[in-house]
Protein backbone atom coordinates (compact mmCIF):
# COMPACT_ATOMS: atom_id res chain seq x y z
CA UNK A 1 0.00 0.00 0.00
CA UNK A 2 1.47 3.33 -1.11
CA UNK A 3 0.54 6.39 0.59
CA UNK A 4 -0.70 9.26 -1.32
CA UNK A 5 2.84 10.90 -2.94
CA UNK A 6 2.08 14.10 -2.20
CA UNK A 7 4.06 16.20 -0.51
CA UNK A 8 8.15 16.14 -0.25
CA UNK A 9 9.88 12.71 -1.40
CA UNK A 10 9.53 10.16 1.69
CA UNK A 11 13.04 9.96 3.55
CA UNK A 12 14.62 6.69 3.26
CA UNK A 13 15.50 4.95 6.31
CA UNK A 14 18.73 4.66 5.31
CA UNK A 15 21.86 7.50 4.76
CA UNK A 16 22.35 8.54 1.67
CA UNK A 17 26.49 6.95 2.13
CA UNK A 18 24.61 3.83 3.55
CA UNK A 19 22.37 3.92 -0.15
CA UNK A 20 25.48 4.49 -2.21
CA UNK A 21 27.72 1.89 -0.71
CA UNK A 22 24.61 -0.35 -0.95
CA UNK A 23 24.07 0.61 -5.09
CA UNK A 24 27.75 -0.17 -5.74
CA UNK A 25 27.83 -3.24 -4.17
CA UNK A 26 25.28 -4.51 -5.62
CA UNK A 27 26.42 -3.38 -8.76
CA UNK A 28 29.54 -5.43 -8.63
CA UNK A 29 27.49 -8.65 -9.12
CA UNK A 30 28.31 -9.05 -13.36
CA UNK A 31 32.11 -8.62 -12.00
CA UNK A 32 31.46 -11.38 -9.06
CA UNK A 33 29.62 -13.64 -11.22
CA UNK A 34 32.11 -13.88 -14.43
CA UNK A 35 34.72 -14.07 -11.85
CA UNK A 36 33.54 -16.56 -10.45
CA UNK A 37 32.40 -18.41 -13.74
CA UNK A 38 36.33 -17.81 -14.87
CA UNK A 39 37.16 -19.62 -12.06
CA UNK A 40 34.55 -22.71 -12.72
CA UNK A 41 35.36 -22.65 -15.64
CA UNK A 42 31.84 -22.60 -17.25
CA UNK A 43 32.73 -19.02 -19.41
CA UNK A 44 33.40 -21.28 -22.70
CA UNK A 45 36.97 -22.01 -24.43
CA UNK A 46 38.30 -18.24 -23.67
CA UNK A 47 37.06 -17.10 -20.54
CA UNK A 48 39.61 -14.37 -20.31
CA UNK A 49 38.40 -12.52 -23.71
CA UNK A 50 34.78 -13.08 -22.17
CA UNK A 51 35.25 -11.10 -18.57
CA UNK A 52 37.42 -8.69 -21.01
CA UNK A 53 34.94 -7.84 -22.90
CA UNK A 54 31.99 -8.01 -20.32
CA UNK A 55 34.12 -5.76 -18.31
CA UNK A 56 34.20 -3.06 -20.92
CA UNK A 57 30.97 -3.44 -21.97
CA UNK A 58 29.61 -2.84 -17.81
CA UNK A 59 32.25 0.16 -17.71
CA UNK A 60 30.19 1.56 -21.11
CA UNK A 61 27.03 1.02 -19.41
CA UNK A 62 27.72 2.76 -16.51
CA UNK A 63 28.87 5.70 -17.58
CA UNK A 64 25.87 5.75 -19.47
CA UNK A 65 24.31 5.69 -16.30
CA UNK A 66 26.18 8.51 -14.60
CA UNK A 67 25.53 11.01 -17.18
CA UNK A 68 21.36 9.99 -17.41
CA UNK A 69 21.30 11.27 -13.89
CA UNK A 70 21.50 14.88 -14.75
CA UNK A 71 19.25 14.59 -17.40
CA UNK A 72 16.87 12.77 -15.64
CA UNK A 73 16.47 15.53 -13.49
CA UNK A 74 16.27 18.64 -15.32
CA UNK A 75 13.58 16.97 -17.96
CA UNK A 76 11.97 14.46 -16.02
CA UNK A 77 12.26 15.78 -12.58
CA UNK A 78 13.23 12.30 -11.02
CA UNK A 79 16.40 13.06 -8.82
CA UNK A 80 18.73 10.38 -8.48
CA UNK A 81 21.76 12.74 -8.00
CA UNK A 82 22.46 11.01 -5.00
CA UNK A 83 24.01 8.11 -6.98
CA UNK A 84 25.75 9.93 -9.39
CA UNK A 85 29.28 9.02 -7.62
CA UNK A 86 28.60 5.83 -7.27
CA UNK A 87 27.77 5.15 -10.61
CA UNK A 88 31.13 7.22 -11.90
CA UNK A 89 32.69 4.86 -9.26
CA UNK A 90 31.11 2.03 -11.07
CA UNK A 91 32.01 2.64 -14.77
CA UNK A 92 35.86 3.84 -13.53
CA UNK A 93 35.87 0.33 -11.68
CA UNK A 94 34.77 -1.79 -14.37
CA UNK A 95 37.04 0.01 -16.68
CA UNK A 96 39.96 -1.13 -14.44
CA UNK A 97 39.07 -4.61 -14.52
CA UNK A 98 39.12 -4.03 -18.19
CA UNK A 99 42.56 -2.37 -18.21
CA UNK A 100 43.78 -5.04 -15.78
CA UNK A 101 42.33 -7.92 -17.82
CA UNK A 102 44.00 -6.54 -21.07
CA UNK A 103 47.22 -5.34 -19.33
CA UNK A 104 47.94 -8.25 -16.91
CA UNK A 105 45.73 -11.38 -18.19
CA UNK A 106 45.88 -11.13 -21.72
CA UNK A 107 49.43 -9.65 -22.73
CA UNK A 108 51.40 -10.42 -19.60
CA UNK A 109 52.62 -7.15 -18.35
CA UNK A 110 54.92 -7.42 -21.89
CA UNK A 111 55.78 -3.87 -21.85
CA UNK A 112 56.76 -3.86 -25.32
CA UNK A 113 53.60 -5.07 -26.75
CA UNK A 114 52.04 -2.70 -24.52
CA UNK A 115 54.06 -0.02 -25.57
CA UNK A 116 53.77 -0.26 -29.47
CA UNK A 117 49.43 -1.35 -28.85
CA UNK A 118 49.01 1.90 -27.05
CA UNK A 119 51.26 4.16 -29.30
CA UNK A 120 50.04 2.50 -32.70
CA UNK A 121 46.89 1.19 -32.49
CA UNK A 122 43.84 3.89 -32.26
CA UNK A 123 41.37 1.85 -31.25
CA UNK A 124 43.31 0.91 -27.64
CA UNK A 125 44.97 4.43 -27.66
CA UNK A 126 41.01 5.37 -27.18
CA UNK A 127 40.95 3.18 -24.53
CA UNK A 128 43.78 4.16 -22.86
CA UNK A 129 42.92 7.93 -23.08
CA UNK A 130 39.17 7.06 -21.98
CA UNK A 131 40.87 4.82 -18.75
CA UNK A 132 43.05 8.16 -17.84
CA UNK A 133 40.24 10.40 -17.24
CA UNK A 134 37.89 8.14 -15.51
CA UNK A 135 40.72 7.60 -12.94
CA UNK A 136 41.66 11.84 -12.57
CA UNK A 137 37.96 11.75 -12.21
CA UNK A 138 37.81 8.89 -9.61
CA UNK A 139 41.39 10.17 -7.65
CA UNK A 140 39.00 13.26 -7.56
CA UNK A 141 35.44 12.09 -6.63
CA UNK A 142 35.97 12.57 -3.19
CA UNK A 143 34.76 15.66 -0.68
CA UNK A 144 38.42 16.64 0.04
CA UNK A 145 39.20 16.65 -3.50
CA UNK A 146 35.73 18.77 -4.62
CA UNK A 147 36.62 21.33 -1.69
CA UNK A 148 40.30 21.43 -2.64
CA UNK A 149 39.22 22.28 -6.41
CA UNK A 150 36.67 24.26 -5.98
CA UNK A 151 35.27 25.60 -9.06
CA UNK A 152 38.26 23.64 -11.24
CA UNK A 153 36.21 20.96 -10.40
CA UNK A 154 33.22 21.09 -12.31
CA UNK A 155 35.38 21.92 -14.85
CA UNK A 156 37.68 18.58 -14.59
CA UNK A 157 34.57 16.14 -14.32
CA UNK A 158 33.59 18.11 -17.66
CA UNK A 159 35.87 15.65 -18.99
CA UNK A 160 33.60 13.09 -18.61
CA UNK A 161 32.05 14.00 -22.24
CA UNK A 162 35.36 13.72 -23.99
CA UNK A 163 35.86 10.34 -21.91
CA UNK A 164 32.36 8.89 -23.38
CA UNK A 165 33.30 10.56 -27.06
CA UNK A 166 36.41 7.94 -26.55
CA UNK A 167 35.07 5.13 -25.29
CA UNK A 168 32.34 5.24 -27.84
CA UNK A 169 35.06 5.03 -30.46
CA UNK A 170 37.06 2.65 -28.43
CA UNK A 171 34.74 0.49 -29.03
CA UNK A 172 32.93 0.90 -32.30
CA UNK A 173 36.40 0.15 -34.05
CA UNK A 174 37.85 -2.52 -31.88
CA UNK A 175 36.02 -5.46 -34.09
CA UNK A 176 36.58 -7.14 -37.75
CA UNK A 177 33.45 -5.48 -39.25
CA UNK A 178 31.08 -3.21 -37.98
CA UNK A 179 28.90 -4.44 -34.75
CA UNK A 180 25.65 -3.33 -34.03
CA UNK A 181 25.93 -3.52 -30.54
CA UNK A 182 28.40 0.03 -30.53
CA UNK A 183 26.65 2.10 -32.68
CA UNK A 184 23.59 1.87 -30.21
CA UNK A 185 25.68 2.52 -27.23
CA UNK A 186 27.45 4.98 -29.39
CA UNK A 187 23.77 6.67 -30.50
CA UNK A 188 22.77 6.75 -26.65
CA UNK A 189 25.86 8.77 -25.72
CA UNK A 190 24.94 10.81 -28.23
CA UNK A 191 21.93 11.39 -27.29
CA UNK A 192 22.71 11.91 -23.66
CA UNK A 193 25.19 14.70 -24.48
CA UNK A 194 23.22 16.48 -26.95
CA UNK A 195 20.72 16.68 -23.71
CA UNK A 196 23.35 19.26 -22.45
CA UNK A 197 23.42 21.58 -25.08
CA UNK A 198 19.34 22.21 -24.41
CA UNK A 199 19.95 25.96 -23.58
CA UNK A 200 18.71 26.08 -19.71
CA UNK A 201 15.49 28.07 -19.44
CA UNK A 202 16.42 31.67 -17.82
CA UNK A 203 19.39 31.93 -15.47
CA UNK A 204 19.01 29.35 -13.07
CA UNK A 205 22.26 28.02 -10.97
CA UNK A 206 22.80 24.61 -11.19
CA UNK B 1 49.16 -44.56 -51.12
CA UNK B 2 52.52 -42.62 -50.56
CA UNK B 3 51.96 -40.56 -46.74
CA UNK B 4 53.39 -37.22 -46.97
CA UNK B 5 54.99 -36.28 -43.85
CA UNK B 6 54.33 -33.07 -42.67
CA UNK B 7 56.20 -31.94 -39.12
CA UNK B 8 53.40 -33.15 -36.09
CA UNK B 9 53.41 -32.89 -32.62
CA UNK B 10 55.26 -34.91 -30.45
CA UNK B 11 53.06 -38.06 -30.21
CA UNK B 12 54.28 -38.35 -26.53
CA UNK B 13 52.85 -35.01 -26.01
CA UNK B 14 49.37 -35.93 -27.18
CA UNK B 15 46.69 -36.68 -25.31
CA UNK B 16 43.83 -38.52 -27.12
CA UNK B 17 40.29 -38.30 -27.22
CA UNK B 18 38.57 -41.32 -25.63
CA UNK B 19 36.64 -41.38 -28.66
CA UNK B 20 38.70 -40.69 -31.69
CA UNK B 21 41.54 -43.30 -30.67
CA UNK B 22 38.76 -46.00 -29.54
CA UNK B 23 37.01 -46.07 -32.83
CA UNK B 24 41.01 -46.28 -34.39
CA UNK B 25 41.48 -49.51 -32.44
CA UNK B 26 38.16 -50.67 -33.60
CA UNK B 27 39.09 -50.09 -36.97
CA UNK B 28 42.87 -51.52 -36.74
CA UNK B 29 44.43 -50.87 -39.57
CA UNK B 30 42.19 -51.14 -41.79
CA UNK B 31 42.43 -48.66 -45.31
CA UNK B 32 40.03 -45.48 -44.99
CA UNK B 33 36.43 -46.15 -46.15
CA UNK B 34 33.32 -44.29 -46.29
CA UNK B 35 31.36 -45.64 -43.26
CA UNK B 36 27.45 -45.04 -43.58
CA UNK B 37 26.72 -41.89 -41.52
CA UNK B 38 30.19 -40.82 -40.81
CA UNK B 39 33.50 -41.26 -41.06
CA UNK B 40 36.73 -43.51 -39.53
CA UNK B 41 40.29 -43.09 -39.13
CA UNK B 42 41.63 -45.88 -40.78
CA UNK B 43 44.89 -44.54 -41.78
CA UNK B 44 47.73 -46.55 -39.73
CA UNK B 45 50.06 -43.72 -37.79
CA UNK B 46 53.57 -43.76 -39.15
CA UNK B 47 56.24 -42.95 -36.63
CA UNK B 48 55.47 -38.85 -36.06
CA UNK B 49 58.57 -36.46 -36.69
CA UNK B 50 58.75 -34.76 -34.02
CA UNK B 51 57.69 -30.73 -34.35
CA UNK B 52 60.13 -28.78 -34.98
CA UNK B 53 60.35 -26.06 -32.01
CA UNK B 54 61.26 -22.61 -32.49
CA UNK B 55 63.51 -20.69 -30.49
CA UNK B 56 61.46 -20.08 -27.04
CA UNK B 57 58.44 -21.68 -27.98
CA UNK B 58 57.25 -24.93 -25.91
CA UNK B 59 57.54 -27.94 -27.89
CA UNK B 60 54.69 -29.89 -25.97
CA UNK B 61 51.71 -29.33 -28.08
CA UNK B 62 48.49 -31.06 -27.36
CA UNK B 63 45.60 -31.41 -29.14
CA UNK B 64 42.75 -28.37 -28.16
CA UNK B 65 39.80 -30.71 -26.05
CA UNK B 66 37.62 -31.47 -29.09
CA UNK B 67 34.62 -29.25 -26.95
CA UNK B 68 37.31 -26.04 -27.80
CA UNK B 69 37.48 -26.95 -31.39
CA UNK B 70 33.67 -27.30 -31.58
CA UNK B 71 32.75 -24.17 -29.68
CA UNK B 72 35.05 -21.19 -30.37
CA UNK B 73 34.20 -20.77 -34.17
CA UNK B 74 34.65 -18.16 -36.57
CA UNK B 75 31.72 -18.58 -38.71
CA UNK B 76 29.44 -15.32 -39.86
CA UNK B 77 27.41 -17.16 -41.95
CA UNK B 78 26.06 -17.81 -38.66
CA UNK B 79 26.43 -14.80 -36.66
CA UNK B 80 29.48 -12.37 -35.13
CA UNK B 81 30.47 -13.92 -31.76
CA UNK B 82 32.54 -16.89 -31.32
CA UNK B 83 29.39 -19.18 -29.56
CA UNK B 84 27.14 -18.03 -32.23
CA UNK B 85 28.11 -21.32 -34.53
CA UNK B 86 27.53 -24.23 -32.43
CA UNK B 87 24.25 -22.68 -31.07
CA UNK B 88 22.80 -20.96 -34.42
CA UNK B 89 23.60 -23.92 -36.90
CA UNK B 90 20.85 -26.69 -35.67
CA UNK B 91 18.89 -26.05 -38.54
CA UNK B 92 21.75 -25.93 -41.18
CA UNK B 93 21.54 -28.97 -43.60
CA UNK B 94 25.04 -29.91 -44.83
CA UNK B 95 23.88 -33.69 -46.59
CA UNK B 96 23.00 -33.70 -49.75
CA UNK B 97 25.93 -31.76 -50.48
CA UNK B 98 27.82 -31.03 -54.17
CA UNK B 99 31.03 -29.24 -55.16
CA UNK B 100 31.29 -27.62 -58.59
CA UNK B 101 34.58 -28.41 -59.69
CA UNK B 102 35.08 -26.09 -63.23
CA UNK B 103 37.32 -23.45 -64.23
CA UNK B 104 40.35 -23.89 -66.25
CA UNK B 105 40.49 -27.52 -65.72
CA UNK B 106 40.27 -30.94 -68.66
CA UNK B 107 37.26 -32.18 -66.50
CA UNK B 108 34.88 -30.08 -65.09
CA UNK B 109 32.42 -32.04 -62.85
CA UNK B 110 29.94 -31.71 -59.73
CA UNK B 111 31.24 -34.05 -57.77
CA UNK B 112 28.50 -35.36 -55.02
CA UNK B 113 30.03 -35.29 -51.63
CA UNK B 114 29.45 -39.40 -51.21
CA UNK B 115 31.60 -39.47 -54.74
CA UNK B 116 34.29 -37.51 -53.20
CA UNK B 117 34.82 -39.40 -49.80
CA UNK B 118 34.43 -42.38 -52.14
CA UNK B 119 37.24 -41.32 -54.39
CA UNK B 120 39.75 -39.53 -52.55
CA UNK B 121 38.89 -41.38 -49.06
CA UNK B 122 40.68 -39.53 -45.87
CA UNK B 123 43.87 -38.96 -43.71
CA UNK B 124 44.51 -38.02 -40.18
CA UNK B 125 46.15 -34.69 -40.69
CA UNK B 126 47.16 -32.91 -36.93
CA UNK B 127 47.25 -29.20 -37.86
CA UNK B 128 48.17 -26.56 -35.79
CA UNK B 129 45.94 -24.00 -36.44
CA UNK B 130 46.06 -20.03 -35.66
CA UNK B 131 43.55 -17.31 -35.93
CA UNK B 132 44.61 -13.92 -37.60
CA UNK B 133 42.88 -12.56 -34.34
CA UNK B 134 46.03 -14.17 -32.53
CA UNK B 135 44.52 -17.21 -30.93
CA UNK B 136 45.66 -20.83 -31.91
CA UNK B 137 44.40 -24.56 -31.55
CA UNK B 138 45.92 -27.73 -32.72
CA UNK B 139 43.28 -29.73 -34.55
CA UNK B 140 42.89 -33.14 -35.75
CA UNK B 141 41.16 -33.32 -39.22
CA UNK B 142 40.20 -35.90 -41.42
CA UNK B 143 39.90 -35.03 -45.09
CA UNK B 144 42.13 -35.56 -48.36
CA UNK B 145 44.37 -33.46 -50.52
CA UNK B 146 42.97 -30.46 -52.47
CA UNK B 147 45.84 -31.48 -54.79
CA UNK B 148 44.34 -34.91 -55.29
CA UNK B 149 40.84 -33.18 -56.19
CA UNK B 150 42.69 -30.76 -58.15
CA UNK B 151 44.45 -33.54 -59.97
CA UNK B 152 41.53 -35.57 -61.00
CA UNK B 153 39.61 -32.11 -62.55
CA UNK B 154 43.46 -32.10 -64.85
CA UNK B 155 44.62 -28.57 -64.52
CA UNK B 156 45.12 -26.38 -67.63
CA UNK B 157 48.03 -24.66 -68.67
CA UNK B 158 47.79 -21.22 -68.27
CA UNK B 159 46.02 -21.87 -64.64
CA UNK B 160 47.40 -19.87 -61.96
CA UNK B 161 44.71 -19.22 -59.01
CA UNK B 162 41.95 -21.24 -57.37
CA UNK B 163 38.83 -19.92 -56.54
CA UNK B 164 36.29 -21.10 -53.44
CA UNK B 165 32.71 -20.36 -52.88
CA UNK B 166 31.06 -21.03 -50.05
CA UNK B 167 27.30 -21.82 -49.07
CA UNK B 168 24.38 -18.71 -49.60
CA UNK B 169 21.61 -20.18 -47.13
CA UNK B 170 20.03 -16.89 -45.39
CA UNK B 171 17.14 -19.42 -44.00
CA UNK B 172 19.81 -21.79 -42.17
CA UNK B 173 21.97 -19.44 -41.64
CA UNK B 174 21.20 -16.62 -39.55
CA UNK B 175 24.36 -14.22 -40.36
CA UNK B 176 23.27 -14.16 -43.58
CA UNK B 177 19.85 -12.66 -43.12
CA UNK B 178 20.26 -8.54 -42.66
CA UNK B 179 23.83 -7.87 -40.91
CA UNK B 180 24.15 -5.14 -42.80
CA UNK B 181 27.54 -4.31 -41.32
CA UNK B 182 28.96 -7.81 -41.92
CA UNK B 183 30.89 -9.53 -44.84
CA UNK B 184 29.26 -9.69 -48.07
CA UNK B 185 28.16 -13.32 -49.14
CA UNK B 186 29.10 -15.95 -50.66
CA UNK B 187 32.04 -15.80 -48.21
CA UNK B 188 34.98 -16.61 -50.73
CA UNK B 189 38.55 -17.76 -50.80
CA UNK B 190 41.84 -18.02 -53.03
CA UNK B 191 45.04 -19.80 -53.08
CA UNK B 192 47.78 -19.59 -56.03
CA UNK B 193 47.95 -22.88 -57.69
CA UNK B 194 51.46 -24.09 -55.94
CA UNK B 195 49.72 -23.46 -52.63
CA UNK B 196 46.51 -25.23 -53.60
CA UNK B 197 48.60 -27.84 -55.00
CA UNK B 198 50.96 -27.88 -51.41
CA UNK B 199 50.37 -31.42 -50.05
CA UNK B 200 49.72 -30.04 -47.01
CA UNK B 201 46.56 -28.17 -48.44
CA UNK B 202 43.78 -30.35 -47.11
CA UNK B 203 40.02 -30.87 -48.09
CA UNK B 204 38.94 -31.28 -44.51
CA UNK B 205 35.79 -34.00 -44.38
CA UNK B 206 36.05 -34.68 -40.53
CA UNK B 207 37.46 -33.52 -37.11
CA UNK B 208 38.12 -35.48 -33.94
CA UNK B 209 37.07 -38.56 -35.99
CA UNK B 210 34.11 -37.57 -36.81
CA UNK B 211 32.26 -35.79 -39.42
CA UNK B 212 32.73 -32.28 -39.84
CA UNK B 213 29.72 -30.27 -37.52
CA UNK B 214 27.95 -27.97 -39.19
CA UNK B 215 30.00 -24.86 -37.42
CA UNK B 216 33.39 -26.39 -37.95
CA UNK B 217 32.03 -25.96 -42.28
CA UNK B 218 30.61 -28.95 -42.55
CA UNK B 219 30.58 -30.86 -44.69
CA UNK B 220 33.59 -30.03 -46.47
CA UNK B 221 35.83 -27.36 -45.78
CA UNK B 222 39.67 -25.82 -46.71
CA UNK B 223 42.85 -26.13 -44.30
CA UNK B 224 46.12 -23.88 -45.06
CA UNK B 225 47.69 -24.39 -41.81
CA UNK B 226 50.61 -22.51 -42.92
CA UNK B 227 48.38 -19.45 -43.53
CA UNK B 228 45.62 -17.57 -41.16
CA UNK B 229 42.57 -19.32 -40.18
CA UNK B 230 39.88 -17.75 -42.27
CA UNK B 231 41.65 -18.88 -45.17
CA UNK B 232 39.80 -22.24 -44.78
CA UNK B 233 36.71 -21.45 -46.03
CA UNK B 234 33.77 -23.40 -44.48
CA UNK B 235 31.16 -25.18 -46.54
CA UNK B 236 32.62 -25.13 -49.98
CA UNK B 237 30.20 -25.33 -52.97
CA UNK B 238 32.51 -24.42 -55.53
CA UNK B 239 35.98 -24.75 -56.35
CA UNK B 240 37.13 -22.81 -59.94
CA UNK B 241 40.68 -22.41 -61.28
CA UNK B 242 41.52 -19.69 -62.62
CA UNK B 243 44.00 -17.09 -64.33
CA UNK B 244 42.94 -14.16 -62.30
CA UNK B 245 44.02 -13.65 -58.85
CA UNK B 246 40.64 -14.09 -57.35
CA UNK B 247 38.73 -12.06 -54.70
CA UNK B 248 38.81 -12.69 -51.30
CA UNK B 249 36.23 -11.80 -48.35
CA UNK B 250 38.04 -10.22 -45.45
CA UNK B 251 40.41 -8.84 -48.49
CA UNK B 252 37.43 -7.07 -49.61
CA UNK B 253 36.23 -6.07 -46.68
CA UNK B 254 39.95 -4.62 -45.08
CA UNK B 255 42.38 -4.88 -47.66
CA UNK B 256 44.88 -3.11 -45.46
CA UNK B 257 44.26 -5.82 -42.85
CA UNK B 258 43.56 -8.82 -44.67
CA UNK B 259 45.81 -9.76 -47.47
CA UNK B 260 45.46 -12.12 -50.11
CA UNK B 261 48.50 -14.64 -48.84
CA UNK B 262 47.44 -14.10 -45.06
CA UNK B 263 50.56 -16.36 -44.18
CA UNK B 264 51.12 -16.75 -40.46
CA UNK B 265 53.68 -13.91 -39.98
CA UNK B 266 55.06 -12.55 -36.23
CA UNK B 267 56.65 -9.75 -38.07
CA UNK B 268 53.96 -7.96 -39.84
CA UNK B 269 51.23 -7.15 -37.07
CA UNK B 270 47.63 -6.36 -37.72
CA UNK B 271 46.83 -3.16 -37.87
CA UNK B 272 45.04 -3.16 -34.67
CA UNK B 273 47.22 -6.06 -32.64
CA UNK B 274 50.61 -7.58 -32.47
CA UNK B 275 50.71 -10.96 -34.35
CA UNK B 276 54.23 -11.56 -32.16
CA UNK B 277 52.30 -14.01 -29.93
CA UNK B 278 49.54 -16.28 -29.47
CA UNK B 279 46.91 -17.05 -27.07
CA UNK B 280 46.52 -20.92 -26.75
CA UNK B 281 42.92 -21.92 -26.86
CA UNK B 282 42.25 -24.82 -24.03
CA UNK B 283 44.97 -23.88 -21.85
CA UNK B 284 45.93 -21.44 -18.99
CA UNK B 285 43.40 -19.95 -16.58
CA UNK B 286 41.55 -17.18 -16.13
CA UNK B 287 43.80 -15.25 -14.38
CA UNK B 288 47.00 -16.13 -16.88
CA UNK B 289 46.28 -16.97 -20.49
CA UNK B 290 48.87 -19.61 -22.04
CA UNK B 291 50.72 -17.55 -24.81
CA UNK B 292 53.76 -18.84 -27.16
CA UNK B 293 55.16 -16.74 -29.81
CA UNK B 294 54.23 -17.48 -33.35
CA UNK B 295 56.40 -18.80 -35.74
CA UNK B 296 56.75 -18.07 -39.17
CA UNK B 297 54.32 -19.79 -41.72
CA UNK B 298 52.77 -21.08 -38.58
CA UNK B 299 55.72 -23.16 -37.79
CA UNK B 300 55.67 -25.02 -41.51
CA UNK B 301 58.46 -22.66 -43.10
CA UNK B 302 60.68 -25.99 -43.99
CA UNK B 303 57.63 -27.39 -45.93
CA UNK B 304 56.02 -23.81 -47.64
CA UNK B 305 58.96 -21.07 -47.57
CA UNK B 306 60.45 -22.16 -50.73
CA UNK B 307 57.12 -21.24 -52.22
CA UNK B 308 57.87 -17.40 -51.40
CA UNK B 309 61.29 -17.11 -51.81
CA UNK B 310 62.42 -13.57 -53.44
CA UNK B 311 58.85 -12.07 -52.34
CA UNK B 312 58.53 -9.27 -49.68
CA UNK B 313 56.61 -11.10 -47.07
CA UNK B 314 55.45 -7.22 -45.72
CA UNK B 315 53.69 -6.67 -49.05
CA UNK B 316 52.54 -9.29 -50.15
CA UNK B 317 51.06 -10.41 -46.43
Amino acid sequence: MAPPSSGPRRRSRFSPLTRQVFLYLFCLIPAVSDIAQGMANTLGPNPVSVCLHDFGRWAFRFLLISLAVSPLKRFVGLDFMVYRRPLGLLAFSYAALHVVFYVGVARHFDAHVLWKDFTSRPFLTFGLLTFLILLALALTSTRRAIIALGRRWAKLHKLVYVAMILASVHYAIAFKTWHTEPFIYAAIAGVLLSLRLVPKAGKRTV
Amino acid sequence: MAVYRYPRPASSDITPRRLFFSRRALLGTAVGGVLAGGLNSGMAQADAPVAPSARGCPAAETPTPRDDVTHYNNFYEFGMEKSDPAELSGGFHPRPWQVQVDGLVEHPQVWDLDALNARFGHEDRLYRMRCVEAWSMVIPWQGFELGALLRAAGVKAGAKYVAFTSVVRPSEMPGQRGGLFSLRWPYVEGLRLDEAMHPLTLLATGVYGEALPAQNGAPIRLVVPWKYGFKGIKSITRITVTDQQPPTSWNQMAPDEYGFYANVNPDVDHPRWSQSSEQIIGEGSLFRTARRPTRLFNGYAEQVASLYRGMDLRKDF
